[in-house]
């Protein structure tokens, strides 16, 4: 136990004349910014060895060359050049590349402003229509509990549903507005789209709730007292101050969206070209620099959106 | 504000349903497929009501070895679990006081959620593909590789996990009262004393909800796990390979157990979450509630 002195030397440090210095001295007390560097080093070390070396790896691999069973490490630019093979030649006509990258913006933007529409209300209700906490925290943990379960199931999920027979089609034909099955419903750009929101809506909606949680409810009031419409106060209230919310969760949604290459997959029926897939093909055929090639394009993509995104909000400040 | 409720009121209420509805409703089509009848299809409607489908799949005569794939991830789950809370906490702990580097770890953090999982796995199986390379050249030819389910699948599992326990840790923190420690200090606690009798009983239940996402997270990851995993397959992986060839409920079946699971961890850990914070309502100290 400590003795007196010692509570008394750490309750008002330099009151004891020469114990500041006895007390360094001992092995138990460690110096702050090394036991900072104790708490936090294991953290960075795994982000060292399992993601930033990693990313070095498929930037300095992008430029290797390779062969049917190998990687050469010798500096070329083939895995960039067998992507874009054929595509000046083919201008004005767009190559498949292009077109393919083309296509996954396309996907991107359009999962991405459903899914921040129905983020953004979803958000609302919660925040500022449903009063009781205990309700709002219930409702919440109602929205969350299904990203805490398998994607792939809830992919899958949509297949009886969407199916040749499945539960729409089905019940069109027995309301008499089709004669037979709707085809574009599963395996297409709509199930795919469909599935996207599904699974993502999530990332929008908790950090739009959150800084929507944090807004003053009297600014609400005053902009309601000073004559503003509704309209006008969610216009000049409630999306600036809710602005950050939706940055962070936009940049998620087109994150994950630009990378997906399962959903696109299952819900494509493996018939529908992405970014993601593009670099899944890649791999599976063992042309790693080509993959990584691809990873790299993607790379600069997102990272272009995202800083595109953040000029709009400091992200940092916001968490 | 207008008393009583406006028309936006039940406009929204009923969009909000209708997006929990659309949330959950073709899960719980999945999980009462799984039911079908042994003479039961993938669709609606269902012939007959058995469970023959989740009996079948715990016999092993079904498509997958069930058992063996639900060890590896139950494995790796408790594995990334356990790692997920300690470094977090440790990390988060550190966030507290300024140090150097800690905008590169927070930096790093962000980037390994944002950047596309696939990029994050090729990396992961280019660095082992590598490092396995020289082992071979330099050492040892006959090496086969250093990838596995508790090297590079376990690696890549906490660059998913770890961003969500930090997020979590500094939300903890933000709302943390650091007068309780000083009180501690003043008390004549060691830091050590101060962090396990003060500070950790106080965020004990968000620790164990960063307990909850990472083992939820890594026993439902897929992009991750599919480049970086070597050899052999965890339960999800091994779903999203019979999507392609499956004609029976099997697979149903399977995403229900994977749920169940999943759905049995969250109950466990919302209890425990719930218990820990009656018991801090009942047993806590009210000193100082009256004043300021």
């Amino acid at each position: 136990m400590d003795t007196s002195e010692d509570i008394l030397q750490q309750a008002a440090p330099g009151l004891i004349p020469g114990s500041g210095t006895a007390r360094a001295a001992k092995p138990t007390r460690l110096s702050p910014s090394f036991i900072s560097w104790l708490q936090a080093g294991p953290m960075m070390l795994v982000f060292l060895a399992f993601f930033l070396i990693p990313l070095v790896f498929v930037v300095i691999v992008s430029f290797w060359d390779y062969n049917e069973y190998q990687l050469l490490p010798a500096f070329s630019g083939r895995g960039y050049t067998d992507t874009f093979e054929g595509c000046i030649a083919q201008l004005p006509d767009l190559c498949t590349i292009a077109k393919t990258y083309l296509k996954t913006l396309k996907l991107c933007f359009l999962v991405w402003a459903i899914t921040l529409f129905i983020g953004f209300w979803v958000a609302y209700f919660l925040a500022f229509h449903v009063k009781s906490k205990t309700w709002q925290m219930g409702l919440s943990l109602l929205c969350t509990i299904p990203f805490w379960t398998s994607n792939v199931i809830r992919m899958i999920a949509w297949i009886p549903l969407l199916g040749r027979n499945g539960l729409v089609n089905s019940g069109l034909m027995k309301t008499g507005l089709i004669n037979q099955p709707v085809e574009w419903l599963l395996f297409s750009e709509f199930s795919v789209v469909l599935a996207l929101v599904h699974l993502f809506t999530f990332f929008m909606v908790v950090p739009i709730f959150n800084s929507m949680i944090r807004i003053d409810k009297s600014l609400i009031e005053a902009a309601y007292d000073a004559g503003a419409t509704g309209f006008q106060t969610l216009t000049n209230v409630i999306i600036p101050l809710a602005k950050p919310g939706i940055v962070i969760g936009s940049i998620f949604v087109i994150t994950i969206v630009m990378g997906d290459f399962i959903t696109i997959g299952v819900m494509g029926g493996q018939q529908i070209a992405a970014a993601g897939k593009i670099i899944e093909t890649r791999v599976n055929a063992l042309q790693f620099p080509a993959a990584a090639a691809n990873a790299v394009i993607l790379l600069v993509i997102t990272f272009l959106i995202i800083t595109m995104m953040s000029r709009i909000v400091d992200i940092k400040k916001e968490l | 504000m207008k008393e009583g409720r406006s028309r936006s009121f039940y406009v929204l209420a009923i969009f909000f349903a209708a997006y929990v509805l659309f949330l959950y409703g073709p899960m719980i089509a999945i999980y009462v497929l799984s039911f079908q009848g042994p003479q039961g299809g993938l669709t609606f409607p269902m012939n007959g009501v058995s469970t023959y489908w989740l009996t079948k799949l715990f016999q092993g005569t079904g498509i997958v070895d069930l058992g063996a794939a639900f060890r590896r991830s139950l494995l790796l789950g408790v594995i990334v679990m356990a790692v997920t809370v300690v470094l977090s906490v440790a990390a988060g702990m550190a966030f507290r006081r300024k140090f150097k580097a800690q905008s590169i770890l927070f930096y790093s953090a962000i980037a390994s959620l944002i950047v596309p999982s696939i990029i994050t796995s090729l990396g992961i199986s280019l660095e082992f593909r590598i490092v396995d390379d020289l082992i071979k050249a330099h050492w040892n030819e006959s090496f086969e590789t250093s990838m596995g389910l508790l090297t590079s699948g376990l690696g890549a599992h906490l660059t998913w996990t770890l961003p969500f326990g930090l997020l979590i840790m500094f939300a903890i923190f933000n709302r943390f009262d650091p007068r309780l420690e000083e009180a501690a200090r003043d008390l004549g606690a060691t830091p050590w004393q101060a962090f396990r009798h003060v500070v950790l009983p106080i965020i004990l239940p968000s620790v164990i909800g960063i307990g909850l996402f990472g083992f939820t997270l890594s026993w439902d990851e897929l992009a991750r796990s599919s480049q970086a995993i070597g050899a052999v397959n965890t339960l999800p992986l091994d779903l999203q390979g019979l999507t392609t060839t499956v004609t029976n409920p099997d697979i149903y079946a399977l995403g229900t157990i994977i749920s169940a699971v999943s759905f049995a961890v969250i109950t466990l850990a919302l209890g425990t979450i719930h218990m820990l914070n009656k018991r801090q309502a009942a047993k806590g100290s009210d000193a100082g509630k009256g004043l300021v």
